[in-house]
């Protein structure tokens, strides 16, 4: 049976190919590949993952149960074009991490694990961010947010491009 | 009063120098040279010696002796032998490792390759989690940097010796800090921990003998190699000659000091340093000029130490001393007089409930009545009789019990019980108040569906 490519790109099959000498066996790739996916479609939709299953010499259903285990990645649609993840855990949350998460989300209408319905952006609440010496924290993209406050929420939100609603 | 006034930091002296983190800077400060040294004049044999000797315990949590750890892989194994650097810190209140890949890379590289010398391990995985792209950027142009100058790769500085360092980067699950949910995740597979044995210096990742060890071990390990074993154990709290089983405390250690202090950070202190010391000395006092109510001595899966309790050492062994679980990750985080231990508990067992990863019925079923019930209690619908039932979801949940596979379900259980057992007064005030004609009932209740997980 002959499936053709539909999702992964050439170049992300290229960078996929190109980490397996580090592992011994292939489905060592597994999760290289589904973040080289989830990087730049935003979500693993499930003709991507029988395709890195293929790649892989794997059953689709092997690479779907990992898939599914991390709650990290998104299948059905794509996160927002920006995703903040604000941490709750203890540290964060003696300081106020809870009120700014919840600020955020009343900010752009949404509940804390949604997207907005334009896609712009997702907030969700993360568990432990590893940067407590800036608590309350956020880390956006790349980005950590330090020290968060609703003026500094606010200025976030300005910059990826929500407005108050 | 500073206990730290002749303690000289070593592990974060590259903090405040500019362009630390680039291996001009790390070799200046005397780094790379012990590395060379070794391999020219140690066999692997030496180098675990060294470290065993040094009393180095592990910086991941569990404590347990590094070069002890070594020695449990087979002699004279064919290969390949892996090396698995843990970076998934995960536990609430802990940045140290973020610290360390971040200012000084090339510290930790250092150690990571004396380590697998010593190990015979041929290749490296540092997993690191996710949540750190920074971390991800410096130890990658570390990597780069060292290969360049002939420290990875190929018989290195003609030793005969070969390691190639890769990073692994995780998708947010706590579960892969436990040695064996890493393994199973660099393997491609969900995160669930193995039975032991077979432990993974036995039969690890990719069915081969394996060393799991922690970033801040590898920093430690690279400073034992430069300077000594002497120096090493003049730091911190040595074995209690009484008890032929403490091994002690040795080395300086990173503390991760968060919450309601007014100056959170990541100090270097003697093992052995004390909660108040750390709070007063480093931390600038409580903020506000609040009162301390509680403190947790090394992360939320450790428990809590009360107010008079705070001049406890915070060594391998003082936390358990006043009924914490251990030292943990050294994460200290400081609980004020105004938070409610309800709160506490509340963001304790939630967390453990998202992080559970359900493989063991005790574990996924505990941690999520649990928070179930402290959801029901913060809704005005507790009975004093949850208290008990709460304990009890901690008695039988876990590795100690017999119950779990791994220790997660040991750290979610030992908030509860340490907890209750502490501030019973306050979650009995806090349910007879807010449930003033109910807080009596013992017939079954509904549970409140979850709703702040997700």
């Amino acid at each position: 049976m002959i499936v053709n490519r539909r999702i992964l790109t050439d170049d992300m099959v290229a960078r996929i190919e190109a980490l397996a000498s580090r592992y011994p066996t292939k489905q060592a790739l597994t999760l290289p590949a589904l973040h080289i996916v989830h990087d730049e479609l935003r979500h693993v939709p499930l003709e991507a993952v029988v395709e890195i299953a293929k790649l892989l010499d794997l059953a689709p259903a092997e690479v779907q149960d990992t898939l599914t285990f991390y709650q990290f990645f998104y299948q059905t649609k794509p996160h927002g074009k920006v995703r903040a993840f604000v941490c709750r855990s203890i540290s964060c949350a003696l300081r106020g991490g809870e009120q700014v998460l919840d600020h955020l989300c009343e900010k752009v209408g949404i509940k804390p694990g949604e997207t907005t319905p334009d896609g712009t952006i997702t907030i969700e609440p993360a568990e432990c961010l590893g940067a407590c010496d800036f608590a309350p924290c956020m880390l956006a993209g790349n980005d950590l947010h330090k020290d968060l406050t609703r003026e500094k929420a606010d200025a976030f939100l300005n910059s990826v491009g929500r407005q108050n609603e | 009063m500073k206990p730290s006034d002749t303690f000289q930091p070593v592990l974060l002296e590259a903090a405040g120098i500019k362009d630390g983190f680039s291996i001009e800077s790390y070799r200046s400060r005397g780094g790379y040279a012990p590395l060379e040294k070794l391999l020219a004049e140690k066999e692997p044999a030496e180098v675990v010696e060294l470290v065993k000797s040094s009393g180095l315990r592990g910086r991941g949590g569990a404590g347990f002796m590094t070069g002890l750890k070594w020695t449990f892989l087979p002699k004279d194994h064919p290969g390949p032998i892996y090396l698995c650097v843990n970076a998934d810190e995960s536990e609430p209140g802990t940045f140290n490792n973020r610290i360390l890949m971040e200012d000084d890379p090339h510290q930790v590289l250092e150690g990571i390759i004396i380590s697998a010398y010593a190990t015979r391990a041929s290749t490296a995985y540092i997993y690191l989690r996710y949540e750190y792209p920074k971390s991800w950027d410096a130890l990658q142009k570390a990597i780069d940097e060292a290969y360049e100058a002939g420290l990875l790769g190929d018989n290195i500085h003609g030793s005969g010796f070969s390691l190639d360092i890769y990073l692994h980067r995780g998708a947010a699950a706590y579960i892969c800090g436990e040695e064996t949910g890493l393994i199973e995740s660099l393997e491609g597979k969900r995160a669930w921990p193995r039975i032991k044995p077979p432990f993974p210096a036995i039969e690890g990742v990719f069915r081969k003998p394996t060393v799991v060890n922690n970033i801040e071990t590898m920093a430690c390990v690279a400073q034992i190699a430069r300077r000594g074993i002497e120096w090493f154990r003049s730091i911190g709290i040595p074995a209690d000659p009484n008890n032929p089983r403490d091994p002690g405390s040795y080395g300086p250690k990173l503390y991760c000091l968060s919450g309601h202090v007014e100056k959170p950070g990541c100090y270097e202190a003697p093992l052995g340093i004390t909660a108040r010391e750390l709070i007063d000395c480093f931390g600038g006092g409580v903020w506000k000029g609040r009162q301390v109510k509680a403190v947790i001595p090394g992360g939320i899966s450790m428990g809590l130490m009360t107010e008079d309790e705070l001049d406890t050492p915070l060594d391998f062994t003082g936390p358990g001393t006043v009924g914490c679980l251990g030292l943990g990750t050294a994460a200290v985080v400081v609980i004020d007089d105004t938070v409610s231990i309800v709160d506490f508990l509340h963001n304790s067992c939630r967390f453990f409930a998202h992080e559970s990863c359900g493989q063991c019925t005790p574990c996924r079923e505990g941690t999520n009545w649990s928070l179930r019930m402290l959801e029901r209690i913060r809704a005005g619908k507790g009975r004093l009789r949850d208290l008990d039932l709460l304990v009890e979801i901690g008695d039988t949940m876990g590795m100690m019990p017999g119950s779990t596979i791994c220790g997660l379900a040991d750290g979610a259980a030992w908030p509860i019980k340490n907890s209750i057992t502490k501030f019973r007064d306050e979650f009995e005030n806090y349910i007879k108040q807010t449930n003033p004609t109910g807080y009596m009932e013992t017939d079954p209740v509904p549970a409140l569906p979850i709703v702040t997980t997700h």
